[in-house]
Parts: C-alpha cells; structure tokens; sequence
C-alpha cells in the first residue's frame, strides 16, 4: 500500500484517472483531506466535480489510482466495499430518501440493518438527529410529504446515523427552492463547526466562504486549484478560475 | 339452461379444481418469478444469463408446450407424479413465472436509481438492497400487471383438461359429451364459472391499484 504521500490524511485520493468512454472525466486526481477539514469542490458543470465527489464510495468505479479512507484503499466490491460505505456519509442533489418508508425508518434503517442497533436505541438517536436539523414532528410521515428542504435534511440526519468518519455532499442543494436552500446550508455549516470532515460540491459560494477551510477548483476533470477560500476568491492563480468566478459575480 | 342446474355440483367441483391449480400455480410461479427477476438484476452474470435464457424460452412458446415436456417428457427422465395434477401444476407454474419475472423485473427498473445509490451508501449490501429498497417499491407497482399474469393464468388453466386434468374445462368437455343436444349452455356455463373467478381478480387489481401506489 503506499500511503506514505497521504500522511494524516483521513480521504486520499492518488493519481485518479476514469473514462466515459472516449470522454476522460477525471484527470490524475489527487487530494487529500484531513480529519475535520471541510472542503468545497466547486467548477463550472460537466468538469468531473460530482463523479470525484461520487468515486469516494465507489458509487463510480475508476479506471487508474487509489482512493483510501482512514488508511484504508477502498475494496473493488463485495462486503468489504459495503463495510467502507458505512463509514462514508453521502448525500444526494435528489435527496433519495427511501419512498416506501417513513422518515424516521428512512434514519433508523442503516443502524438496524447494517449495523444491528436494536430498534429502541435506533428510533432514539434517529429522533436526536431529526430534532437536531428540525424535522423531529415529521418523524411518522413519507418522504413524499416533505418539502425539498425537509427531505434533505432528513437525508443528512440517515448519513450521520450511521456515524461517518466523513460525509459527501453531491450539490446538496441544486435540486432546492431559493427558500430552502438556507435551511440546508445552515445545518450543513453547523455540521462543520462540530468538526465533522465534510467534501462538499455546491454552486453555493457563501457556503464556501463561510465554512470551508479549502476551496478545490475543478475544469475538464481536473483540479486546477487547491487554496483557502479568502485566497481563492480574491486571487485567483488560473484563467479557468478567473473566468469561472467573473461569470458567478456579474449575476 | 337446465343442464347447467342439473350439473351444479360438477361445476362447482370444476371451480373449486379450478381454484386450487391455480392459487398453487400462482404463489409458486410468483416466488419463482421472483427469484427469477433477481437472478436477473445480480451482478452475477450466470445468473443473469440463465434467467433471461430461462425467461425467453418460456415466454415464447405456447403453453401446450410446457405441458407436453411436464407431461410425457419429465416422466421420461424418471420424475414420476402419482397425479396429472402435479404435472399441471409444474408446467403452469414454470410457464407463469417467465411472465411474472417480466414484470418484477420492469418494477425494478421503475424504482429510481438513487433509492439503490443512497442504500448502497449506508452500507448495506447488494441482498439488503434489492429485499429492503428495491423489491418493496417494485412489487407495489408491479401489482396491477401480476393480478392480469394471474387471471391469465385462471384460464390457462384449463389447458389441464386437455391433460386428463379434471377442473373446469376437463368437466365442461365430460358435460359437452354427455350432453350433445345442450352444448352451448354447458360452455357458456363454463365461462360463466370462469368469469366467476377472474372478474373479482380484476376488481381487485384496479383497488389494490389505488391503494399501494407509492408517493414521490
């Protein structure tokens, strides 16, 4: 195993490479994120941005590279891969919260049945996670009953049961309403300050400011910058950069 | 239409015959089929192959068929029944569950792909994943189809009686030749029997319909 580049790195990423085809999505990709660091991949869309974020759990195979988790190289498949999922939060632009199951089964499901929490010990936590991003009185109701922000909420509350050592979040917020986009972010950065190791891909520059300790910048599946938000943001090095951030400012 | 009163007692035991082929069919075929459309999504691929061989050869070929190989071509191979019955049962199941694998199958593709996604990244594995999210979601949707394979199979059934099987066709056939003058009331009776079982299956499809239909 030669982890020895990754040091204290909690997710490790090495020399990734993966194709669709003819199109080369992701580009010798290495990062390495520290326990606790929250950092936010951001670029302009079809840059390879949600498949790296996707790649972490191996919910995309790559052709070339290694990804390790604590230390640990993620498994081809198999019971081991599933092991390591357990221990990677993910949350989703469409929420995917389980249809046919409540809110509070949609939270307690994972612990139950991957972990084998009993069910009373489960349904408590699951109510302390759902009272913590404010949708405890929706416990007993269907996903479908939510609004946008509510489901995903919830669906960060069904990745923190299961106490991951690191969450991902694909554009947790691009599938929102204006309105909601702030109760998401707002559990999100409270997830940060707690000290949770977060990737986060988001077309939400606040969030980026206000919690992020890195900013990653990617464009046609590489990462092009890798540098602290305030520098990032008011110096950018590269012309993909600074293009891509005049765009976001004169709207 | 006399014959039909005089003959109640027959009928109903046809009926009831009828029944019996049929739910035993039915529960094996939709296990089976079950199995058979899980085979089919693993991510082994003999597996998949021997399922959609399996489904392909069955699906396409007349029922008959089937019960010519359950009949006369099993027994040959040394698998001996004591009744017809069972290898009527066999071959109604068999063929059903292509059927029943078909449309399991085209739930499971209803079901989006990020409910497997989102199970998959709470770790669980690819069993839990199709038994706890998939399955469950697919099987609601797939109800209404299933009900319809079921009242096909109420009246493939009474391919059966061309099998020395005794149920609702075997005696409409017995009662047509006792009864030479009065065959259109024998059959129409018989159909009437038949509608007595499918009609509520139908009614039933469009209800359960209503009430499973899950919210997105």
């Amino acid at each position: 195993m030669t982890t020895q580049a990754s040091g204290d790195a909690l997710v490790s990423l090495n020399g990734v490479n993966k194709h669709y085809g003819q199109l080369h999505v992701l580009k010798d990709i290495n990062l390495q994120v520290r326990k606790g660091e929250v950092v936010v991949v951001i670029g302009p869309s079809g840059s390879g941005k949600s498949t790296l974020c996707r790649t972490i759990n191996r919910l995309e195979t790559i052709d070339t590279g290694e990804i390790s988790i604590d230390g640990k190289r993620l498994p081809e498949e198999g019971k081991h891969l599933a092991e390591l999922r357990a221990d990677v939060g993910m949350v989703f632009q469409s929420f995917n919260l389980f249809a046919h199951k409540t809110i509070l089964e949609n939270v307690t499901l994972g612990p139950i049945k991957v972990k084998g929490v009993n069910k009373a010990e489960a349904d408590k936590e699951a109510m302390k996670l759902l009272e913590r991003v404010g949708v405890g009185h929706q416990a007993p109701k269907l996903p479908a009953q939510l609004s946008g922000g509510q489901q995903q909420r919830v669906a960060i509350a069904r990745a923190l049961a299961m106490k991951p050592k690191v969450m991902l979040f694909d554009e947790p917020t691009s599938a929102l309403d204006p309105e909601m986009i702030n109760e998401v972010l707002d559990v999100m950065i409270q997830l940060a300050k707690e000290g949770m190791t977060m990737i986060v891909v988001t077309h939400e520059m606040g969030f980026a400011r206000k919690a992020a300790d890195r900013v990653v910048f990617m464009a046609d599946g590489q990462i092009v910058e890798d540098a602290e938000p305030e520098e990032f943001f008011t110096n950018p090095q590269s012309s993909r950069a600074k293009d891509f951030l005049s765009k976001l400012l004169t709207h | 239409m006399d014959v039909i009163i005089e003959n109640l007692p027959l009928y109903w035991d046809g009926l009831l015959r009828t029944l019996f082929l049929s739910a035993v069919s039915g529960i094996i075929a939709l296990f089976v089929g079950t199995l058979l459309a899980a085979a089919r999504v693993s991510p082994v691929a003999a597996l998949r192959g021997f399922s959609t061989v399996y489904v392909e050869v069955l699906r396409n070929t007349p029922l008959t068929i089937a019960f010519f190989f359950a009949a006369v071509v099993l027994p040959r191979l040394g698998v001996r029944f004591e009744q017809f019955e069972v290898a009527a049962i066999i071959a109604l199941s068999a063929y059903t569950a292509a059927f029943v694998a078909e449309a399991v199958r085209s739930g499971v593709n209803s079901v989006p792909l990020g409910q497997a996604e989102a199970a998959r990244s709470i770790g669980m594995k690819f069993g839990q994943v199709l038994t706890l999210i998939i399955l469950p979601q697919a099987l609601r949707t797939v109800i209404p189809p299933l009900i319809n394979i079921l009242i096909a199979l109420v009246k493939n059934s009474s391919v059966a009686g061309a099998f020395f099987v005794l149920e609702l066709f075997g005696y409409g056939r017995q009662m047509a030749n006792a009864n030479g003058d009065q065959v259109m009331a024998v059959l129409l009776g018989v159909a009437f029997f038949y509608l007595l079982l499918t009609v509520p299956l139908g009614i039933l499809a469009s209800t359960v319909e209503r009430k499973v239909a899950i919210a997105r």
